[in-house]
Protein backbone atom coordinates (compact mmCIF):
# COMPACT_ATOMS: atom_id res chain seq x y z
CA UNK A 1 0.00 0.00 0.00
CA UNK A 2 1.33 3.46 -0.90
CA UNK A 3 0.75 6.48 1.27
CA UNK A 4 0.23 9.99 -0.09
CA UNK A 5 3.86 10.87 0.49
CA UNK A 6 5.57 7.94 -1.22
CA UNK A 7 7.59 8.49 -4.41
CA UNK A 8 6.74 12.15 -5.03
CA UNK A 9 9.30 12.92 -7.70
CA UNK A 10 7.80 12.42 -11.16
CA UNK A 11 9.72 12.26 -14.43
CA UNK A 12 7.75 14.81 -16.44
CA UNK A 13 5.33 17.71 -16.31
CA UNK A 14 2.78 15.58 -18.19
CA UNK A 15 2.98 12.85 -15.53
CA UNK A 16 2.61 15.45 -12.76
CA UNK A 17 -0.51 16.90 -14.41
CA UNK A 18 -2.16 13.56 -15.29
CA UNK A 19 -4.72 13.79 -12.41
CA UNK A 20 -6.18 17.10 -13.68
CA UNK A 21 -9.81 17.11 -14.82
CA UNK A 22 -12.19 19.56 -16.49
CA UNK A 23 -13.90 22.00 -14.12
CA UNK A 24 -11.27 21.89 -11.40
CA UNK A 25 -10.24 24.85 -9.24
CA UNK A 26 -6.51 25.40 -9.62
CA UNK A 27 -4.31 27.76 -7.60
CA UNK A 28 -1.15 28.94 -9.28
CA UNK A 29 1.67 30.65 -7.37
CA UNK A 30 3.32 33.85 -8.48
CA UNK A 31 3.13 37.61 -8.06
CA UNK A 32 2.83 38.97 -11.56
CA UNK A 33 5.31 36.95 -13.60
CA UNK A 34 7.62 36.37 -10.62
CA UNK A 35 7.64 32.95 -8.96
CA UNK A 36 5.54 31.31 -11.69
CA UNK A 37 5.64 27.53 -12.22
CA UNK A 38 6.27 28.15 -15.91
CA UNK A 39 6.49 24.56 -17.14
CA UNK A 40 3.36 23.47 -15.25
CA UNK A 41 1.43 26.48 -16.61
CA UNK A 42 2.39 25.49 -20.17
CA UNK A 43 1.70 21.84 -19.37
CA UNK A 44 -1.90 22.50 -18.32
CA UNK A 45 -2.66 23.96 -21.77
CA UNK A 46 -1.10 20.88 -23.39
CA UNK A 47 -3.03 18.61 -20.99
CA UNK A 48 -6.23 19.93 -22.61
CA UNK A 49 -8.41 20.39 -19.50
CA UNK A 50 -11.11 23.09 -19.68
CA UNK A 51 -13.68 25.08 -17.71
CA UNK A 52 -11.15 25.72 -14.97
CA UNK A 53 -11.42 28.16 -12.11
CA UNK A 54 -8.05 29.85 -11.59
CA UNK A 55 -6.93 31.37 -8.31
CA UNK A 56 -3.96 33.68 -8.91
CA UNK A 57 -2.97 37.17 -7.78
CA UNK A 58 -2.78 38.51 -11.36
CA UNK A 59 -3.64 35.72 -13.84
CA UNK A 60 -0.61 36.61 -15.95
CA UNK A 61 0.44 39.82 -17.68
CA UNK A 62 1.90 40.99 -21.01
CA UNK A 63 0.56 37.83 -22.68
CA UNK A 64 2.87 35.71 -20.52
CA UNK A 65 2.45 33.28 -17.64
CA UNK A 66 -1.22 32.52 -16.94
CA UNK A 67 -2.29 34.75 -19.84
CA UNK A 68 -1.61 31.57 -21.86
CA UNK A 69 -4.59 29.94 -20.12
CA UNK A 70 -6.78 32.92 -21.02
CA UNK A 71 -5.64 32.79 -24.65
CA UNK A 72 -6.25 29.02 -24.77
CA UNK A 73 -9.84 29.60 -23.60
CA UNK A 74 -9.65 27.04 -20.77
CA UNK A 75 -10.87 29.30 -17.95
CA UNK A 76 -14.44 29.96 -16.85
CA UNK A 77 -13.57 31.96 -13.75
CA UNK A 78 -10.64 33.84 -12.22
CA UNK A 79 -10.27 34.76 -8.56
CA UNK A 80 -7.53 37.41 -8.29
CA UNK A 81 -6.60 40.65 -6.53
CA UNK A 82 -5.26 42.78 -9.37
CA UNK A 83 -5.72 42.97 -13.14
CA UNK A 84 -3.73 46.11 -13.99
CA UNK A 85 -2.32 45.92 -17.51
CA UNK A 86 -3.39 42.30 -18.10
CA UNK A 87 -5.29 42.97 -21.35
CA UNK A 88 -5.99 39.27 -21.92
CA UNK A 89 -8.08 39.29 -18.74
CA UNK A 90 -9.66 42.72 -19.36
CA UNK A 91 -11.03 41.68 -22.75
CA UNK A 92 -12.40 38.33 -21.57
CA UNK A 93 -13.95 39.91 -18.47
CA UNK A 94 -15.61 42.58 -20.65
CA UNK A 95 -16.98 39.99 -23.11
CA UNK A 96 -18.28 37.80 -20.28
CA UNK A 97 -16.20 34.82 -21.40
CA UNK A 98 -14.46 34.71 -18.02
CA UNK A 99 -16.13 35.58 -14.71
CA UNK A 100 -13.80 37.57 -12.46
CA UNK A 101 -13.93 37.79 -8.68
CA UNK A 102 -11.64 40.48 -7.25
CA UNK A 103 -10.48 40.05 -3.67
CA UNK A 104 -8.15 42.23 -1.59
CA UNK A 105 -4.66 40.73 -1.82
CA UNK A 106 -4.21 40.10 1.90
CA UNK A 107 -7.66 38.55 2.14
CA UNK A 108 -6.82 36.28 -0.82
CA UNK A 109 -3.64 35.10 0.92
CA UNK A 110 -5.34 34.64 4.28
CA UNK A 111 -8.31 32.75 2.80
CA UNK A 112 -5.86 30.19 1.44
CA UNK A 113 -3.76 30.13 4.61
CA UNK A 114 -6.97 29.53 6.59
CA UNK A 115 -8.02 26.71 4.26
CA UNK A 116 -4.66 25.03 4.74
CA UNK A 117 -4.84 25.49 8.51
CA UNK A 118 -8.35 24.04 8.91
CA UNK A 119 -10.02 27.37 9.68
CA UNK A 120 -13.33 27.68 7.76
CA UNK A 121 -13.70 31.46 8.03
CA UNK A 122 -12.19 34.47 9.79
CA UNK A 123 -12.98 38.08 10.61
CA UNK A 124 -10.87 40.76 8.94
CA UNK A 125 -10.95 44.57 8.98
CA UNK A 126 -10.00 44.73 5.28
CA UNK A 127 -12.88 45.82 3.06
CA UNK A 128 -15.23 47.11 5.79
CA UNK A 129 -17.34 49.95 4.38
CA UNK A 130 -16.47 49.03 0.78
CA UNK A 131 -18.00 46.92 -2.00
CA UNK A 132 -16.07 43.94 -0.59
CA UNK A 133 -18.47 43.99 2.37
CA UNK A 134 -21.51 43.21 0.18
CA UNK A 135 -23.22 39.94 1.08
CA UNK A 136 -20.88 39.24 4.00
CA UNK A 137 -21.52 39.05 7.71
CA UNK A 138 -20.22 42.13 9.55
CA UNK A 139 -19.52 41.91 13.23
CA UNK A 140 -18.27 44.42 15.78
CA UNK A 141 -15.53 43.07 18.02
CA UNK A 142 -14.07 45.30 20.75
CA UNK A 143 -15.51 48.40 19.06
CA UNK A 144 -14.20 47.75 15.55
CA UNK A 145 -16.11 46.31 12.57
CA UNK A 146 -14.90 43.20 10.75
CA UNK A 147 -16.03 41.13 7.76
CA UNK A 148 -16.40 37.38 7.79
CA UNK A 149 -14.31 35.93 4.96
CA UNK A 150 -14.39 32.24 4.08
CA UNK A 151 -11.49 29.87 3.54
CA UNK A 152 -10.55 29.24 -0.10
CA UNK A 153 -9.80 25.63 -1.11
CA UNK A 154 -8.64 24.18 -4.42
CA UNK A 155 -8.40 20.84 -6.15
CA UNK A 156 -4.86 21.49 -7.29
CA UNK A 157 -2.05 23.96 -6.52
CA UNK A 158 0.85 24.53 -8.90
CA UNK A 159 3.83 26.10 -7.15
CA UNK A 160 7.36 27.13 -8.02
CA UNK A 161 10.31 26.46 -5.74
CA UNK A 162 14.00 27.20 -6.04
CA UNK A 163 15.04 23.94 -4.37
CA UNK A 164 13.10 20.80 -3.50
CA UNK A 165 14.24 17.57 -1.92
CA UNK A 166 12.68 14.19 -2.72
CA UNK A 167 10.19 14.46 0.16
CA UNK A 168 9.00 17.82 -1.23
CA UNK A 169 10.57 20.12 1.36
CA UNK A 170 10.85 23.45 -0.43
CA UNK A 171 13.01 26.52 -0.45
CA UNK A 172 12.06 29.63 -2.42
CA UNK A 173 14.16 32.36 -3.99
CA UNK A 174 13.72 36.01 -2.93
CA UNK A 175 10.25 37.37 -3.74
CA UNK A 176 9.33 34.28 -5.78
CA UNK A 177 7.83 32.83 -2.56
CA UNK A 178 4.69 35.04 -2.52
CA UNK A 179 1.46 32.95 -2.66
CA UNK A 180 3.17 29.59 -3.24
CA UNK A 181 3.20 28.27 0.37
CA UNK A 182 -0.42 29.23 1.19
CA UNK A 183 -1.65 27.77 -2.10
CA UNK A 184 0.16 24.48 -1.57
CA UNK A 185 -1.47 24.15 1.85
CA UNK A 186 -4.97 24.94 0.54
CA UNK A 187 -5.11 22.31 -2.24
CA UNK A 188 -5.92 18.59 -2.21
CA UNK A 189 -3.07 18.01 -4.67
CA UNK A 190 -0.02 20.29 -4.55
CA UNK A 191 2.53 19.98 -7.35
CA UNK A 192 5.90 21.73 -7.03
CA UNK A 193 8.10 22.68 -9.98
CA UNK A 194 11.67 23.16 -8.77
CA UNK A 195 14.79 24.66 -10.33
CA UNK A 196 17.00 22.35 -8.26
CA UNK A 197 16.24 18.84 -6.99
CA UNK A 198 18.37 17.53 -4.13
CA UNK A 199 18.44 14.40 -1.97
CA UNK A 200 16.68 14.29 1.37
CA UNK A 201 19.00 15.73 3.98
CA UNK A 202 20.65 18.23 1.64
CA UNK A 203 18.37 20.97 2.97
CA UNK A 204 19.00 21.53 6.66
CA UNK A 205 15.69 21.02 8.54
CA UNK A 206 15.98 24.54 9.96
CA UNK A 207 16.28 25.96 6.45
CA UNK A 208 13.08 24.44 5.02
CA UNK A 209 10.62 27.20 3.98
CA UNK A 210 7.67 24.87 3.30
CA UNK A 211 7.65 21.38 4.84
CA UNK A 212 7.06 18.51 2.43
CA UNK A 213 3.79 17.53 4.12
CA UNK A 214 2.14 20.24 1.97
CA UNK A 215 3.53 18.88 -1.33
CA UNK A 216 2.39 15.75 -3.15
CA UNK A 217 4.37 15.77 -6.39
CA UNK A 218 7.72 17.26 -7.41
CA UNK A 219 8.91 17.84 -10.95
CA UNK A 220 12.42 19.05 -11.70
CA UNK A 221 12.58 21.82 -14.33
CA UNK A 222 16.13 23.20 -14.56
CA UNK A 223 15.46 25.88 -17.22
CA UNK A 224 13.07 28.80 -16.77
CA UNK A 225 12.42 31.96 -18.74
CA UNK A 226 11.85 34.04 -15.56
CA UNK A 227 10.31 36.88 -17.54
CA UNK A 228 10.87 40.46 -16.45
CA UNK A 229 7.70 42.47 -15.99
CA UNK A 230 9.34 45.86 -15.37
CA UNK A 231 13.10 45.76 -15.69
CA UNK A 232 14.29 48.75 -13.67
CA UNK A 233 18.01 49.38 -13.19
CA UNK A 234 20.46 52.15 -12.31
CA UNK A 235 23.79 52.98 -13.90
CA UNK A 236 26.79 51.31 -12.31
CA UNK A 237 29.23 53.93 -10.99
CA UNK A 238 32.37 53.98 -13.13
CA UNK B 1 5.00 77.99 -7.22
CA UNK B 2 3.23 74.75 -6.38
CA UNK B 3 5.39 71.86 -5.20
CA UNK B 4 7.07 69.81 -7.92
CA UNK B 5 6.69 66.03 -7.62
CA UNK B 6 10.23 66.04 -6.25
CA UNK B 7 9.29 68.60 -3.60
CA UNK B 8 6.19 66.53 -2.72
CA UNK B 9 8.36 63.42 -2.35
CA UNK B 10 10.87 65.36 -0.16
CA UNK B 11 8.00 66.66 1.97
CA UNK B 12 6.54 63.15 2.36
CA UNK B 13 10.00 61.81 3.34
CA UNK B 14 10.01 64.28 6.28
CA UNK B 15 6.96 62.48 7.72
CA UNK B 16 8.93 59.23 8.07
CA UNK B 17 10.51 58.75 11.51
CA UNK B 18 13.95 57.19 11.92
CA UNK B 19 13.61 53.41 12.17
CA UNK B 20 10.04 53.25 10.85
CA UNK B 21 8.60 50.45 8.71
CA UNK B 22 7.09 52.09 5.63
CA UNK B 23 5.13 50.83 2.63
CA UNK B 24 5.29 53.07 -0.43
CA UNK B 25 2.52 52.73 -3.00
CA UNK B 26 3.01 52.27 -6.71
CA UNK B 27 3.77 55.43 -8.74
CA UNK B 28 4.41 58.81 -7.11
CA UNK B 29 4.89 57.45 -3.54
CA UNK B 30 7.68 55.12 -4.74
CA UNK B 31 9.76 58.28 -5.41
CA UNK B 32 9.78 59.09 -1.67
CA UNK B 33 12.49 56.43 -1.25
CA UNK B 34 14.90 58.65 -3.24
CA UNK B 35 14.80 61.30 -0.49
CA UNK B 36 15.29 59.07 2.56
CA UNK B 37 18.78 59.15 4.09
CA UNK B 38 20.55 55.78 3.93
CA UNK B 39 19.53 53.55 6.84
CA UNK B 40 16.70 55.89 7.87
CA UNK B 41 13.71 53.53 7.49
CA UNK B 42 12.81 50.00 6.39
CA UNK B 43 10.74 49.75 3.22
CA UNK B 44 8.12 47.00 3.09
CA UNK B 45 6.88 45.62 -0.25
CA UNK B 46 3.67 43.65 0.19
CA UNK B 47 4.71 40.93 -2.27
CA UNK B 48 7.04 39.68 0.47
CA UNK B 49 10.07 41.89 1.05
CA UNK B 50 11.24 43.97 4.02
CA UNK B 51 14.36 46.07 3.52
CA UNK B 52 13.71 46.93 -0.12
CA UNK B 53 16.75 48.57 -1.67
CA UNK B 54 17.25 50.74 -4.78
CA UNK B 55 17.02 49.49 -8.35
CA UNK B 56 19.86 47.05 -9.14
CA UNK B 57 22.90 48.01 -11.19
CA UNK B 58 22.59 47.08 -14.86
CA UNK B 59 23.34 43.39 -15.20
CA UNK B 60 22.43 42.56 -11.57
CA UNK B 61 18.65 42.58 -12.06
CA UNK B 62 16.76 39.46 -10.91
CA UNK B 63 13.18 38.87 -12.17
CA UNK B 64 12.46 37.09 -8.88
CA UNK B 65 13.47 40.05 -6.72
CA UNK B 66 10.79 42.68 -7.29
CA UNK B 67 8.71 45.24 -5.42
CA UNK B 68 4.91 45.40 -5.36
CA UNK B 69 4.98 47.43 -8.58
CA UNK B 70 6.76 44.44 -10.18
CA UNK B 71 9.91 46.52 -10.72
CA UNK B 72 13.27 44.83 -10.20
CA UNK B 73 14.81 45.97 -6.90
CA UNK B 74 17.54 44.96 -4.44
CA UNK B 75 17.40 43.87 -0.81
CA UNK B 76 19.44 45.73 1.83
CA UNK B 77 21.57 44.08 4.51
CA UNK B 78 19.16 43.10 7.31
CA UNK B 79 16.35 42.64 4.82
CA UNK B 80 14.13 39.57 4.63
CA UNK B 81 11.78 37.79 2.25
CA UNK B 82 8.56 35.99 3.19
CA UNK B 83 5.29 34.69 1.80
CA UNK B 84 2.17 36.77 1.05
CA UNK B 85 0.18 35.59 4.09
CA UNK B 86 3.04 36.65 6.41
CA UNK B 87 3.42 39.93 4.53
CA UNK B 88 -0.25 40.80 5.03
CA UNK B 89 -0.09 39.68 8.66
CA UNK B 90 2.52 42.44 9.02
CA UNK B 91 0.12 44.92 7.42
CA UNK B 92 -3.17 43.83 8.99
CA UNK B 93 -1.51 43.18 12.35
CA UNK B 94 -0.44 46.82 12.65
CA UNK B 95 3.29 46.15 12.32
CA UNK B 96 3.72 48.54 9.37
CA UNK B 97 4.09 52.04 10.83
CA UNK B 98 3.22 54.08 7.79
CA UNK B 99 1.85 53.69 4.28
CA UNK B 100 2.07 56.38 1.60
CA UNK B 101 -0.40 55.97 -1.24
CA UNK B 102 -1.85 57.75 -4.21
CA UNK B 103 -5.57 58.53 -4.28
CA UNK B 104 -8.44 59.49 -6.54
CA UNK B 105 -10.47 61.08 -3.73
CA UNK B 106 -10.03 61.80 -0.03
CA UNK B 107 -12.94 63.00 2.12
CA UNK B 108 -12.94 65.37 5.07
CA UNK B 109 -13.63 62.32 7.26
CA UNK B 110 -10.44 60.65 6.02
CA UNK B 111 -12.19 58.21 3.67
CA UNK B 112 -9.94 56.99 0.87
CA UNK B 113 -10.96 56.10 -2.71
CA UNK B 114 -8.10 54.89 -4.87
CA UNK B 115 -8.96 51.61 -6.57
CA UNK B 116 -11.72 52.19 -9.08
CA UNK B 117 -13.26 54.95 -11.19
CA UNK B 118 -17.05 54.63 -11.58
CA UNK B 119 -17.70 53.38 -15.11
CA UNK B 120 -13.97 52.99 -15.76
CA UNK B 121 -11.83 49.95 -16.37
CA UNK B 122 -11.49 47.91 -13.16
CA UNK B 123 -7.78 47.58 -12.40
CA UNK B 124 -8.30 45.58 -9.22
CA UNK B 125 -7.76 46.09 -5.52
CA UNK B 126 -4.30 44.62 -4.97
CA UNK B 127 -3.00 45.39 -1.49
CA UNK B 128 -4.65 48.81 -1.23
CA UNK B 129 -7.55 47.87 1.07
CA UNK B 130 -5.35 45.83 3.41
CA UNK B 131 -2.75 48.62 3.61
CA UNK B 132 -5.31 51.39 4.06
CA UNK B 133 -7.13 49.64 6.89
CA UNK B 134 -4.12 47.90 8.44
CA UNK B 135 -1.19 50.30 8.61
CA UNK B 136 -0.82 52.50 11.69
CA UNK B 137 -0.73 55.80 9.75
CA UNK B 138 -1.74 56.58 6.18
CA UNK B 139 -0.49 59.53 4.15
CA UNK B 140 -1.88 60.30 0.71
CA UNK B 141 0.29 61.87 -1.97
CA UNK B 142 -1.58 63.06 -5.04
CA UNK B 143 -2.32 65.90 -7.46
CA UNK B 144 -4.80 68.30 -5.85
CA UNK B 145 -7.37 68.05 -8.68
CA UNK B 146 -7.96 65.65 -11.59
CA UNK B 147 -6.62 66.30 -15.10
CA UNK B 148 -10.10 67.62 -15.92
CA UNK B 149 -9.90 69.98 -12.93
CA UNK B 150 -12.37 68.07 -10.72
CA UNK B 151 -11.94 68.19 -6.95
CA UNK B 152 -10.19 65.26 -5.28
CA UNK B 153 -10.31 66.62 -1.74
CA UNK B 154 -14.04 66.36 -1.15
CA UNK B 155 -16.78 66.36 1.53
CA UNK B 156 -17.72 62.77 0.69
CA UNK B 157 -16.18 60.35 -1.81
CA UNK B 158 -18.43 59.36 -4.70
CA UNK B 159 -15.85 56.88 -6.03
CA UNK B 160 -15.84 53.35 -4.53
CA UNK B 161 -14.09 53.42 -1.14
CA UNK B 162 -10.82 51.66 -0.36
CA UNK B 163 -11.30 52.20 3.38
CA UNK B 164 -13.23 54.60 5.63
CA UNK B 165 -11.69 57.10 8.11
CA UNK B 166 -8.06 56.14 7.51
CA UNK B 167 -6.21 59.11 5.96
CA UNK B 168 -4.08 61.18 8.38
CA UNK B 169 -2.47 63.61 5.98
CA UNK B 170 -2.71 64.63 2.32
CA UNK B 171 0.30 66.02 0.43
CA UNK B 172 -0.46 67.71 -2.90
CA UNK B 173 1.32 70.20 -5.13
CA UNK B 174 -0.59 72.96 -3.34
CA UNK B 175 0.40 72.01 0.21
CA UNK B 176 -0.18 69.70 3.13
CA UNK B 177 -3.69 69.13 4.49
CA UNK B 178 -5.24 67.17 7.34
CA UNK B 179 -8.81 65.77 7.19
CA UNK B 180 -10.60 67.02 10.30
CA UNK B 181 -14.15 65.74 9.83
CA UNK B 182 -15.69 69.06 8.75
CA UNK B 183 -12.98 70.17 6.37
CA UNK B 184 -9.27 70.03 5.65
CA UNK B 185 -6.89 71.80 8.03
CA UNK B 186 -4.10 73.63 6.21
CA UNK B 187 -0.83 72.35 7.67
CA UNK B 188 1.17 74.31 5.11
CA UNK B 189 0.76 75.81 1.65
CA UNK B 190 3.41 75.45 -1.05
CA UNK B 191 5.46 78.63 -1.56
CA UNK B 192 3.41 81.21 -3.47
CA UNK B 193 0.13 79.28 -3.25
CA UNK B 194 -2.59 81.48 -1.77
CA UNK B 195 -5.33 80.31 0.54
CA UNK B 196 -7.85 81.44 -2.09
CA UNK B 197 -6.20 79.29 -4.76
CA UNK B 198 -6.20 76.27 -2.45
CA UNK B 199 -9.86 76.88 -1.53
CA UNK B 200 -10.87 77.05 -5.19
CA UNK B 201 -9.16 73.72 -5.83
CA UNK B 202 -10.75 71.97 -2.84
CA UNK B 203 -14.28 70.54 -2.68
CA UNK B 204 -14.64 71.13 1.07
CA UNK B 205 -13.90 73.94 3.54
CA UNK B 206 -10.28 74.64 4.44
CA UNK B 207 -9.98 75.23 8.16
Amino acid sequence: MRGRHDQKVVASVAEALAPLEDGMTIMVGGFGLSGNPEALIKGVVERGVRDLTLVSNNAGNLGKGLAQWLRAGILKKVICSYIGTNEDLHTRMASGEVKVEITPQGTLAERMRAAGAGIPAFYTPTGVGTVVEQGKEVREIDGRRYLLERALHADVALVRAHTADRFGNLRFWRTARNFNPAMASAAKLAIAECDHLVDNGAIDPDDVHLPGIFIHKVVHVPEHENAFEFRTVRKRPT
Amino acid sequence: MPYSTEAMARRAAREIPQGAIVNLGIGLPTQVADYLPEGHAWLHSENGLLGTGPFPYEGDEDPNLINAGKQTVTVLPGGSTFDSATSFAMIRGGHVDLAIMGAMQVSTGGDLANWAVPGGKVMGIGGAMDLASGCRRLIVMMQHVTKKGEHKLVRACDYPLTAARVVSLVITELGVFEPTGHGFKIIELAPGVTREAAEAATGAPLV
